[in-house]
This record gives structure tokens, sequence and C-alpha cells, in this order.
């Protein structure tokens, strides 16, 4: 079973992240689940939300607390928040930064080469969706780094829950997420 | 077909193929979802006919549930909390009326201190209205039992309560399937009440009733509970024939077979109870789950034949008595009286405190070393509650 953790903040769209990857899965055909961590529900309040994804049914319904990933929409919880808490010895970690992982400090992360990357994906979700929406860029990103679903299927479960521009505006997002983590993969 | 659904909305669909003629509801979290879908559908036509009333109050709510479903429509609400306190007194009306009200509770805890998380207090603490209370593990189970709910709120001429955990399972997007509309229609028949309020054919419903016969009414509802105990069954077996899955009744074990402990509990936390069973039976330890799925009527027999092999018992509840201890503990000591089988109380998940795999473990191994107390407070943090303790009045450092 892959189990992932959002960081972020309230209105950046945490728990449509961990929603839309979760029906990526079962359009891949696998089981998956999703579900938020309920927090103050202020905007800009930090925020969890939870995704499972596995070959066979899954039962537990508790928060995750042993993430294989974690996607931290939001640099600034590195300081408040316990973002790494329970990372699996050889998880992943996508960073939503402008100054690559300068953010994490000089906290070394004894986590496996590659499996840290950070993304400037406010600025790429600007450029794309015309909204500081990190999301869709991190979860293309996602599919590149980890392959927990297929871009495609992510791009499908974003026509399923948005349309016109809007689905537009998060397809090109996912894309240009995806194709950051791509292009550095193969250059 | 199944889709990737969001808990709320699974059930707003599922409750409008049950065709309610009246929705009558106030919003509260996390129950919100539900009603708004259902507003929804009510609003675009896709559910008619179906007057959707969105009153001041849970108390107008649930009374307006009660008048409607009395002059004969099939009625439903959803409430949780604090919301269903205040609905409380319309609550006890409605099952002393014999009404078949469906009402979902979104499960949240009970202020004070205010607190929109996760537990059992609020459906706990209207044990004894005589509405009939059913726990969903899953959703698909919360889908499953809303239909199975109206068969047997008509049948048995009691309402009922589907319980599902607020925000675990209400926001939660899993893999569901919601019968289409045909299926849902040959299993559940429009609702024929044998009699109801109409001016062109009068009676009463609600009269005053005296010391002469209340007793006998009070003791209908009772009665008609323990006939439910026949007809759950029933029905969660004409559903399995019908849809293909195993959900409803009254209990439901979980590699019972030869298990020494076994642990009972409701609700959605029974999927981590499993995972955890399955990894302490690879390492050859005999422990088993038992799922109570209906708690009220209290399916005493059948808890006590589940648990006839097991050694020792483990209660997990999301609410207990408070100056007593675990509530549904009780019902389970009631089960096995005479049997001599420790029953140990593991009250968990309070206003939302995750209950995992990872906190029960130790527990389970301390019932099995014999050193778990009768009552315990998973995961309480005993030193905040001791300082607190220590500035009381008098009290003895």
């Amino acid at each position: 079973m892959l189990q992932l953790r959002f960081h972020g903040r309230g209105g950046q769209g945490v728990v449509t992240s961990a929603e839309l990857l979760a029906v990526a899965a079962f359009i891949d055909g696998r089981h998956a689940q999703a579900f938020p961590s309920f927090g103050s529900e202020r905007m800009g309040a930090p925020v969890q939300a939870f995704c499972r994804i596995d070959d066979a049914p899954i039962r537990a319904h508790e928060p995750v607390s042993r993430p294989d990933v974690l996607v931290v929409q939001d640099p600034t919880l590195l300081h408040h928040v316990d973002v790494f808490a329970g990372l699996a010895a050889d998880g992943f970690v996508l960073l939503n930064s402008r100054h690559g992982a300068a953010p994490l400090g000089d906290a070394e992360l004894p986590l496996p080469t590659g499996h840290v990357r950070a993304l400037p994906a406010t600025d790429l979700a600007l450029e794309h969706l015309g909204r500081p929406l990190p999301g869709p860029v991190l979860l293309g990103a996602l599919a590149a780094l980890t392959h927990a679903v297929r871009l495609g299927s992510l791009t499908a479960a974003v026509e399923q829950r948005f349309i016109g521009a809007t689905a537009e505006g998060n397809v090109a997002a996912a894309t240009a997420g995806w194709e950051h983590i791509g292009a550095a993969a193969h250059a | 077909m199944r889709r990737q659904l969001e808990g709320s909305r699974a059930v707003a669909e599922t409750v409008a193929r049950c065709r309610p003629q009246v929705v009558a509801a106030y919003p509260i979290s996390p129950q919100t979802h539900i009603v708004e879908a259902l507003a929804g559908l009510v609003a675009s036509g896709a559910l008619r006919p179906c007057e959707f009333l969105n009153v001041e109050s849970e108390f107008a709510a649930m009374s307006v549930a009660i008048g409607a479903t009395a002059t004969g429509s099939r009625s439903y609400t959803a409430t949780a909390s604090q919301g269903l306190l205040f609905m409380a007194e319309a609550v006890y009306n409605a099952s002393g009326l014999g009404l078949p009200i469906v009402m979902t509770i979104a499960n949240r805890a009970i202020g004070a201190p205010i607190n929109i998380w996760n537990d059992h207090s609020d459906s706990m603490s209207q044990r004894d209205s005589g509405w009939i209370q059913l726990y969903a593990e899953s959703n698909q189970e919360a889908v499953d039992l809303h239909m199975q709910a109206f068969r047997l709120a008509e049948q048995v001429e009691l309402p009922v309560m589907v319980c599902m955990d607020g925000f675990v399972l209400t926001h939660a997007v899993e893999p569901i399937d919601v019968p289409e509309q045909e299926a849902v229609d040959a299993f559940l028949p429009p609702y024929a009440p044998r009699q109801r309020l109409d001016p062109a054919d009068p009676v009463t419903i609600g009269a005053m009733v005296g010391p002469d016969a209340f007793m006998e009414v009070r003791y209908l509802m009772h009665a008609k509970q323990r006939l439910a105990l026949d007809l759950i069954p029933r029905i969660a077996g004409e559903f399995a024939a019908t849809f293909g899955r195993d959900s409803g009744g009254l209990v439901r074990g979980y590699r019972l077979d030869d298990a020494e402990t076994v642990v009972v509990a409701l609700g959605s936390v029974l999927g981590s109870i499993e995972d955890l069973v399955d990894a302490r039976r690879a390492r050859g330890e005999r422990l088993g789950a038992l799922a109570i799925r209906c708690f009220r009527p209290a399916p005493l027999e059948q808890i006590r034949s589940a648990l006839a092999g097991a050694s020792r018992v483990v209660v997990v509840e999301k609410a207990f008595a408070v100056g007593a201890g675990g509530i549904v503990g009780q019902d389970v000591r009631l089960a096995l009286h005479g049997t001599g089988v420790p029953v140990h109380d593991v009250i968990a998940g309070l206003g939302g405190r995750p209950v995992t795999a990872e906190a029960l473990d130790p527990v389970i191994t301390r019932a099995w070393t014999g050193e778990l107390a009768e009552l315990t407070f998973l995961d309480l943090r005993r030193d905040v509650a001791e300082r607190e303790l220590a500035r009381l009045p008098g009290a003895i450092a």
C-alpha cells in the first residue's frame, strides 16, 4: 500500500489534491481512499489530507502516520508543523519551493538520492492555471516521481472534477509539474 | 457501478434513490455535505416528487419529519452532535408514535468543550430513545444501510438512525457503488402506512395517554425492537441476495474461529482493528474481531454466541457513560453474563483523536498478559489530567 500525506494551508486545495489523486488511482483500476484532517477550517491555517492507494480494498480509516510520500504545498509550514513525522526511510518528499531545497535548511533527510524534490509549483500554477494553487502542479510532479498514478489518469480525474477553462488550466498545470520532474530526470 | 465518491455524496444519492417525499434538515458539521447534496438533487428536479425544507432548527427538522410521516410521506433527515441534542424531545416522539423516519447521524462529539470531530457521544446519548441504531464500518456499508433502514423502519414501524463516523467516513473519498434506481425500487417498495392522518378518514396520532395505557405503549416500542432482531438479518440476507454485499445484519465476526481474544467495536474503527487482527494472526496469535452493526435493538444472544469461544474480550468504543465506564461494554457484559469471560472497556477516539492500529496493538498485548484494566482511556495524556485534578479545591497532593 502506498500512503501519502499532503501538507498545506486552508484555501490551497490540499483536500482537493488528495481527492484528485484518489480518483486518478481509481481510474488506474486500483483501490484508493482520500480524506482530510480537518483542523480549524480557516483560510491559511495548516491543513493535512491523506491518500492511500493499494491493489486490495482498503479498510483502515485512520490518518496516515507513516507516509511513503509527503507533499508539502507551502514551505513556510516546515517551521511550524512536524511535516516529516513518520516518513518512511525510502520515502519521497515533494516540496513547493521557489528556492529549491533551501527551505529545508540544514535538515539532512536520510532519504535515497533523488527522493527529495523541490519545484516552484506556485509559479508554474500562476503560469498555467492563472491562480496560485500549487496542487495540480505537485500532483503532476508526484506522478512523474513516484509513478503512483499515470499522468493520463490524473488529467482524466481533473476533467471529471472541473469543466472548461478551469479543467484546461489544471491539466496544463499538472502536465507542467510532470514535465518539470521528468525533464530533470533526463537532464 | 463503483465510482470514487465522497461518503456524504454517496449517502445523499442513495437516500434520493429511496424516494423520500419529504426531506427536512438543518445543516451542522459534519452532516452538511449530505443535506447540501440532497437539496441540490431536489432543486434540480432529479429527486421528485420531494419537498426539501430548510428548517430553522433540528427540533423543527424532526417535527416536520414527524408530521410528514404521520400523513403518509416517506421522510428523511440528518444531523449530528448538538443538533441531535437540540432535536432530542422530538426524537423520542418519533419513536413513541411509531413513525418510520430514517435519520443519518454523522457522528460527532458533544461539547463542552466545543469540538466538531468524530466520536459516538451523540448517537449514544439517544440510546434509550426507542430508535433502532445501525453503525456503518465503511461508506459502502453506509450506502447499503440506508436502503435497508427504510425497509426496516416501515416494516417494524420504528424510526432508524444510520450512524456513520463524521469526517472519517462522511468526508472520505472511496470506491462506492450506489445501486441504480431500478434496483433500489425493486428492493424498497413505496411507503404504505397502516394508518395515516387524512382529513377524509380522520384518526388521531399522538393523543395523551394516561397511566392506564402508557406502559403498554412504551412496552410495544420495546417489543417491536425485539421483533426487529429477526427482521434485520432477514433484510440483510435479502439485500445480500440482491446486491451481492454482506452489509447490515446484527453482528459480523472477523476471524473469530478459535480466537482467544476478541476485539468488539462499532463503526469505521473496525478497519484498523481488522488490519491489526491480520497482522497478529500472521504472528500466530489467535485474535479476532466482532463488529456490532446493530446497536439497538441490542443483539445480546448474537453477541454471546459470537464470543462463545473467547477467553477475553476488549471493547473499543468512542463514547462512555461518565462516572461509570463503557456503554457498549455494558451490553457485552450483559450478553456474556455468567460466562466469567473478562470484558475490558477501552474508551478511544473521543473528540476525533485518531484510533490507530499502532495504539491498539499494545492494549491487546496487555489484555493477553492480564495487565489490562477493566476500564482504559486510549492515548490519554494522564499527566495533563492529573495536573488539573491536583488543582481542585481540597485536592490531596
